[in-house]
């Protein structure tokens, strides 16, 4: 009986979190505008992604641009305070933890009067981008900092010991030593960037639109011509669901896959 | 050291003060000849492995010079020094495998070489080793620790014997003037350690190349090198052959780190005479008569006899079968003594010991202060040297108050009746006064030495009963057999539990 009702539990958690990306994902292949009503299985708003391909382009590009440069700046970052001594140190280790709990719109506001504080334009693409990566690097910090702290701290000094120096150790012995907390982070990072609502919101230029921002004025204009979108955007979602199962299971299975190759080794 | 090699590496007056205030390494001098395998021995803190730091380079010494071949080297990068060390826990490179790990150093060489084109101009190129005479260099620092075949493996699929010996492979492929091993064979268990010392004194034999080793384990020390520099707290306390490390320790502190060893406070009581465990052995050492000094006995130079036979009588207490020998533990009065013998005494046997004046060991000894035992009265006085002082009780508990019947009150309010309680007592040189009248000092005696020592007299007055003996500093002369009582002041005496009170 407890048994059962540890798995109803489970149960009943997962349904509620995966029964609407499948009612979604069902809708996708509804021929008919409305939700509520099946007219038949069809392909059309698949064939529609065309209309929103300027949405699709700005996000990914967005994405990949600042969680390729958070990625550096944070994990430049975490190596500078790992390696930062005394009381300093401290402080930056403290502060560099604050951006990852603060709320984005905060610093959302805070970057909008800092714009025009500068005499720039308060919506901007460069702005837009200076959002999204001082969003991502804080994250990019947390998971590369662990991988430091287990790194054996006597690393970069075996390096500089056999004739490297300090650039070459941090390329040839660091970063890999690292890569996987990196990559990681970049991972975040894309991911915060591609879902990212608010701050995309408040900084982007008028009529730039990200997929997040574009779904929301689409629902909220329903009835206008922005709604038409609506169900392609059933459409966009589905894929990019399926995109993420899919890196999922083989990032699952490529550390599994590790995992048994460490083990046979030993 | 009477050897002719030229020194390789010399620190002149070398401290090192980090920036907490704690002083690591407090000016220290010594030099090391080329091809010697020396080794830093010492307690951990005792500021060996920041000294080793600071000759690798990661660790810059706050004032002082570091000369490798006659120049200065002290605030030269590490990358830039003729030297590679093999690091404590190995610090392999977890994502190269083994030949990429030892070729790490070889990769990185670049040196220039001079060409002459056709007009006789010289023309000055960089250039990499090949790649050819990395796989042979490598090959020939694999073949060396055992490890030939073992390019591929990774190192992770190592055990820690093997990441020692290619963590050594990496280090001695790029001949480095001077090798430096940060206690290498720590991880290690025993069985493995014992053959890596020997492997490496081999290595060390083939190479010809300097060896600097740091380590806490004495008999490591004694096993490998051929000069030990023994530290305690930042500074030398002796540099030498093992053998003269372990036959002729320079204080107790080297007595008793290098080797089992007993060590007793004794009094030279005349010409090659010293005084300690009740009884006058003669020695080897002169020293003046009626210094204090430390005697040293290193356990397997008591021989024990049937009671009586020897030159002094007790009791053994304990018997542990150590393997080759028994290690057994004699009193005599107060004293214990240590003894290692192949013949078992039983314990509770009563035995005499005879020690040979050679195996009696004299050190000059720091005398700084007075150390009794005593214990406290009823009357809350501290009875010590023969006799009996007036004191403060309420220094053994901090922040504790006596109450009107004499009890202690802690801080914490607890009541504890100090009465027979054994204490430490420590008096300074400074704090003892003498007087001819009998009656004003806590305990009496004669004056039987009296020292000039520039601006002051060091006298040594001895008691009657039990021959204790105060030594004081002080401006006023005095005659020898000068008959005194002894006064000390009730806030110089300092006290300290033996242990805690059992409530």
């Amino acid at each position: 009986m407890k048994k059962f009702i540890k798995a109803s539990y489970i149960f009943i958690v997962l349904a509620f979190i995966y029964i609407p990306i499948f009612i979604l994902i069902i809708a996708s292949f509804n021929s008919e505008r409305v939700m509520g009503v099946w007219g038949n299985f069809s392909l059309v708003w698949y064939a529609e992604l065309g209309k929103v391909k300027d949405v699709i382009f700005n996000t990914l590009l967005l994405a990949i641009v600042s969680a390729t440069i958070a990625t550096i700046i944070g994990t430049l970052g975490a190596i500078g305070i790992y390696y930062s001594k005394g009381r300093a140190g401290k402080v930056v280790k403290g502060m560099s933890q604050i951006p990852v709990v603060n709320s984005e719109v905060v610093t959302a506001c805070a970057l909008v009067m800092l714009f025009i504080i500068l005499g720039l334009s308060n919506r901007s693409i460069f702005g837009l981008y200076v959002g999204h990566i001082i969003l991502c690097a804080p994250f990019v910090v947390l998971s590369v900092m662990p991988k430091l702290k287990q790194m054996d701290s006597s690393l970069y000094e075996a390096a500089l010991d056999l004739g490297a120096t300090p650039f070459q150790a941090l390329f040839k012995v660091i970063l890999p030593e690292i890569l996987p907390g990196i990559f990681t982070g970049f991972m975040l990072s894309i991911t915060l960037s591609l879902d990212d609502y608010i701050i995309t919101a408040m900084l982007a230029p008028l009529g730039y639109d990200t997929i997040s921002t574009a779904v929301y004025k689409a629902l909220a204009h329903a009835t206008e011509q922005s709604g038409k979108t609506i169900p392609i955007y059933r459409a966009l979602t589905t894929i990019i669901f399926v995109i993420t199962l899919i890196v999922v299971l083989a990032m699952n299975f490529v550390s599994k896959k590790k995992d048994a190759d460490g083990k046979r080794e030993v | 050291m009477k050897d002719k090699r030229e020194k390789i590496i010399e620190l002149v007056d070398i401290t090192r003060e980090f920036e907490d205030g704690v002083v690591a390494v407090d000016n220290i001098n010594f030099y090391v000849r080329k091809g010697e395998f020396i080794t830093f021995l010492g307690p951990s803190g005792c500021g060996k492995t920041t000294t080793l730091r600071m000759i690798a380079g990661f660790d810059k010494p706050t004032s002082g010079k570091i000369l490798l071949n006659g120049e200065d080297i002290s605030h030269l990068a590490p990358n830039k020094r003729p030297i590679n060390t093999v690091f404590q826990r190995y610090a392999l490179f977890p994502h190269l495998n083994v030949f990429d790990n030892i070729a790490f150093g070889l990769k990185l060489k670049r040196f220039d070489v001079v060409y002459q084109d056709k007009d006789g101009k010289k023309i000055k190129k960089i250039e990499k080793l090949k790649k050819s005479e990395i796989v042979a260099k490598v090959e020939k620092a694999l073949k060396m620790v055992d490890l030939e075949g073992f390019e591929k493996r990774s190192v992770s699929t190592l055990s820690g014997g093997q990441q020692q010996r290619v963590a050594i492979a990496r280090a001695i492929v790029n001949e480095p003037e001077i090798l430096l091993l940060d206690e290498p064979l720590g991880a290690l268990d025993l069985k493995m350690r014992k053959d890596m010392q020997l492997e490496l004194k081999e290595m060390h034999k083939k190479l010809g190349i300097t060896f600097i080793y740091v380590t806490h384990d004495q008999e490591e020390a004694l096993t490998l090198s051929d000069t030990i520099v023994v530290m305690k707290d930042g500074v030398i306390q002796q540099i030498g052959t093992p053998t003269d490390i372990y036959n002729e320790p320079k204080n107790s502190f080297v007595a008793d780190f290098i080797g089992d060893s007993n060590i007793f406070s004794g009094t030279m009581v005349g010409d090659k005479k010293v005084r300690f465990m009740g009884h006058n052995f003669d020695c080897v050492d002169d020293f003046v008569k009626n210094e204090k000094v430390d005697v040293v006995v290193r356990p397997e130079d008591v021989f024990l006899m049937d009671e009586g036979k020897g030159q002094v009588n007790g009791k053994i207490i304990s018997s542990i079968f150590k393997g080759v020998h028994y290690e057994m533990v004699m009193t005599v009065g107060k004293t214990e003594i240590v003894i290692q013998d192949t013949v078992e005494r039983k314990v509770g046997e009563k035995v005499s010991l005879f020690i040979k004046p050679n195996d009696i060991h004299i050190m000059a000894k720091n005398f700084s202060s007075n150390k009794y035992d005593g214990y406290i009265t009823k009357k809350n006085t501290v009875c010590f040297g023969d006799g009996e002082f007036e004191c403060d009780v309420t220094q053994l508990y901090p922040n504790s108050i006596l109450d009107e019947e004499g009890y202690l009150i802690t801080e914490n309010g607890e009541k504890i009746d100090l009465t027979d309680v054994d204490v430490n007592v420590e008096v300074g040189l400074k704090d003892i006064e003498i007087s001819d009248d009998a009656d004003l000092g806590g305990a009496i005696g004669n004056i039987i030495s009296i020292i000039y020592k520039g601006d002051h007299y060091q006298l040594i007055v001895r008691t009657d009963e039990n021959e204790e003996d105060f030594v004081l500093d002080t401006e006023d002369t005095w005659n020898e057999n000068d008959r005194v009582s002894v006064i000390i002041p009730k806030e110089k005496i300092k006290l300290s539990l033996k242990q805690e009170i059992k409530r």
